[in-house]
């Protein structure tokens, strides 16, 4: 962290296009060193993209990429050397054992960490001699992530960490970021998990269609819904016929209604003022109420609230 | 892989060790080494393969002993005293048969030759002129009834035996092997290899590393040439132990031959594998390149066997120039300036195929 306060990562007006196809479209964000920051949003987002470019793997077709102070194309090697990378499903060679193959990474750094100090940090070291291809999808994820710790790099970038594994492997995953961070380094993420952004970063930006959407720390984008609670309700088919979003609006602690598979779904600010007055606007419309369930905003309804579709839709 | 004790601060959480570009090169080097002789398919067809189709090969090919021809006598008077000479003479089998059935075994081939005695004491001998057994047939037939008839000979006559190794089919196809081996090690174990790294997102990653990347590929091919020691100097020594099969050039120009013949597959193999991104893409490449060499390159037979207008261009397959200067330098002991020839077309082939498949090649 030799930059002082410099951002770790600095992304301005990205753009990317494959042929005809623009996969990211003036994409801008910062990381600060000793943040974990998520890049958030569905499949086909561009999210992948963006990373590779930060990785080096691709070229930019436009705008401006600075890692860990430095550019793509003139200082390449220098920050390889600083900066662990974990690529979506990448196989690592399941002929090689786990200790190998954590000391073949470690030999690409001029300095790095023990490869076994890193093995027993996934928890892998009871699988220190066992072949890649004998590992269970969560202890193959784990050792992607120590090859990329094995550099001790400044910088972590993680695509899709988790995605595809079981609760319990997730949350071992997690542990190790959250581990990472807490020795004051960088991270950057995709996801499309809202709870592992919830879980991790300190900031995300939710992208969607190649473009920045919204941005700022998950607590502060669910607030920005203008409220901390969702109601759910839904009402039986046989009575008032169907219930509309606008019929909720404008009730004490509503502050956003809209309408979502055969329920209405309420953004409130306090569900002991909001829950009382809803009751009474269906019985004065003479609905009759097939359920009710509240709970925090999430991540999610800040993404269908700005794009009107879940993120897992595709 | 041992921590040193070089003494840090808490907050420094590195190894304290320093490693430098050759040490990533030898990790490179012995994970490929590793990679490879854990697959139970190198040890399989790098092996024990060869040597199947050496042992199967030699015995079906083997030289054998002058083989006793099977030959018919059509029945009458004059069958029984006929066939009494020829059952005496060697290397012939007489079976008096009906006339039919003789002229039907001639047929089918179970007879090579059927021999007819007239009734004037004269012979009317039948054969397919196509098979070269029923010409040796008539041969000692004509010879054995002709002496007892009382023919004598006016030249003296001896036979000296020469059993030499060198020239049996062993010897031939041994070399052969090595060659075939070197081709489809380069091809499967660069070309394939790579391949699947690029399938499996492996080089990728690997890039994304601090690795550089014309180590990695040096590593590839430094591998290739510890891999041709080994096998070459297997199938040659199995050879040897097994049947004899003689080296007689020089161990120095063994392995110049085979480095060059490992680098030019190598090279080869990383031409075909330095784009695909499908398996069935580069197995059908590797097919393409690889087919016309094992028919006309000279494994089995002598490439000589083919036309000679298409000889030019079957001297010019790597593969032909190969096996040409490995049978040259085991079986006659040629040295390497004799050898300009085949070995010119293998550094043509290689500079060809590493220029190609550096400038193609992509890492993802």
């Amino acid at each position: 962290m030799s930059e002082g306060n410099a951002p770790s990562v600095v992304v301005r007006d990205l753009h990317k296009t494959y042929g005809s196809v623009e996969a990211v479209r003036g994409l801008s964000f910062e990381v600060a060193p000793g943040e974990c920051f998520g890049l958030l949003g569905p499949n086909g987002a561009g999210k992948t993209t963006t990373i590779e470019i930060l990785e080096g793997l691709l070229a930019p077709t436009g705008g401006e990429v600075v890692v860990l102070g430095r550019r793509w194309g003139r200082d390449d090697q220098a920050i390889r050397e600083r900066m662990g990378v974990c690529l979506q499903q990448t196989v690592l060679s399941e002929k090689l054992l786990v200790d190998e193959t954590v000391q073949l990474f470690r030999s690409f750094y001029r300095r790095g960490r023990a490869a076994e100090a890193v093995i027993r940090e996934v928890e892998l070291t009871e699988k220190a001699r066992a072949r890649v291809g004998t590992l269970s999808g969560g202890q193959k994820q784990r050792l992607a992530v120590a090859c990329a710790l094995v550099g001790d790099p400044e910088l972590i970038l993680l695509d899709e960490p988790t995605t595809g594994l079981d609760p319990q492997s997730r949350r071992q995953v997690w542990d190790i970021v959250n581990a990472f961070k807490a020795g004051g380094r960088t991270v950057l993420l995709t996801t499309h998990y809202m709870d592992e952004a919830e879980r991790l970063c300190d900031r995300v930006a939710i992208v969607d269609h190649g473009r920045v959407i919204a941005e700022g720390s998950p607590m502060h984008l669910m607030t920005s819904l203008g409220g901390e609670h969702v109601v759910e309700i839904a009402v039986r088919e046989d009575g008032a016929g169907p219930m509309t979003a606008s019929a909720m609006e404008g009730l004490p602690g509503v502050r956003a209604a809209h309408a979502e598979a055969g329920r209405v779904v309420l953004t409130v600010t306090e569900p002991h003022v909001a829950v009382p007055a809803v009751l009474e606007r269906l019985r004065a419309g003479g609905w009759a109420l097939s359920g009710l369930s509240t709970r925090h905003a999430s991540l999610e309804d800040v993404f269908v609230s700005l794009t009107g579709r879940h993120l897992r839709d595709e | 892989m041992s921590e040193t004790s070089r003494a840090r601060g808490p907050a420094d959480s590195t190894d304290g060790r320093e490693y430098t570009r050759l040490d990533a090169f030898r990790a490179l080097c012995l994970a490929r080494f590793r990679e490879s002789y854990r697959e139970p398919e190198v040890l399989f067809w790098g092996f024990v393969f060869p040597i199947m189709l050496s042992v199967g090969l030699s015995i079906a090919f083997r030289n054998r002993p002058a083989e006793t021809l099977p030959l018919a006598v059509i029945a009458g008077a004059r069958a029984e005293p006929t066939a009494a000479v020829l059952r005496a003479a060697p290397l012939l089998r007489a079976e008096v048969m009906a006339e039919e059935a003789a002229v039907r075994a001639l047929a089918l081939g179970k007879v090579a030759l059927v021999v007819a005695p007239r009734a004037d004491g004269s012979l009317e001998y039948r054969l397919d002129p196509s098979r070269s057994e029923s010409a040796i047939a008539r041969a000692r037939a004509d010879d054995a009834l002709q002496r007892a008839a009382g023919r004598r000979d006016p030249l003296a006559n001896t036979v000296a035996e020469v059993r030499e190794p060198g020239g049996r089919y062993i010897d031939f196809l041994i070399p052969g092997i090595v060659g075939m081996n070197l081709m489809s090690g380069g091809m499967w174990g660069v070309g394939f290899n790579l391949v699947d790294m690029r399938i499996k997102r492996l080089l990728k990653r690997l890039v994304a590393a601090p690795m550089r990347r014309p180590d990695f590929l040096a590593a590839h091919l430094t591998m290739r040439l510890v891999s041709m020691v080994i096998e070459v100097s297997f199938m040659l020594g199995f050879g040897h132990l097994a049947f004899g099969v003689p080296v007689r050039g020089g161990l120095a120009s063994v392995f110049a031959v085979g480095a060059l013949g490992a680098l030019c597959f190598g090279g080869l193999g990383l031409l075909v594998g330095s784009r695909a991104r499908r398996m069935e893409t580069v197995t059908g490449l590797m097919n393409v390149v690889m087919m016309p060499m094992f028919v006309l390159s000279g494994i089995f037979f002598s490439a000589d066997r083919f036309p000679q207008v298409l000889q030019p261009l079957i001297r010019l397959l790597p593969l032909t120039a190969l096996n040409d200067a490995m049978r040259a330098v085991v079986l006659e002991g040629a040295r390497l300036p004799a050898l300009s020839a085949p070995l010119a077309v293998l550094v043509m082939w290689t500079l060809l195929s590493f220029a190609a498949g550096l400038k193609l090649f992509r890492w993802s």
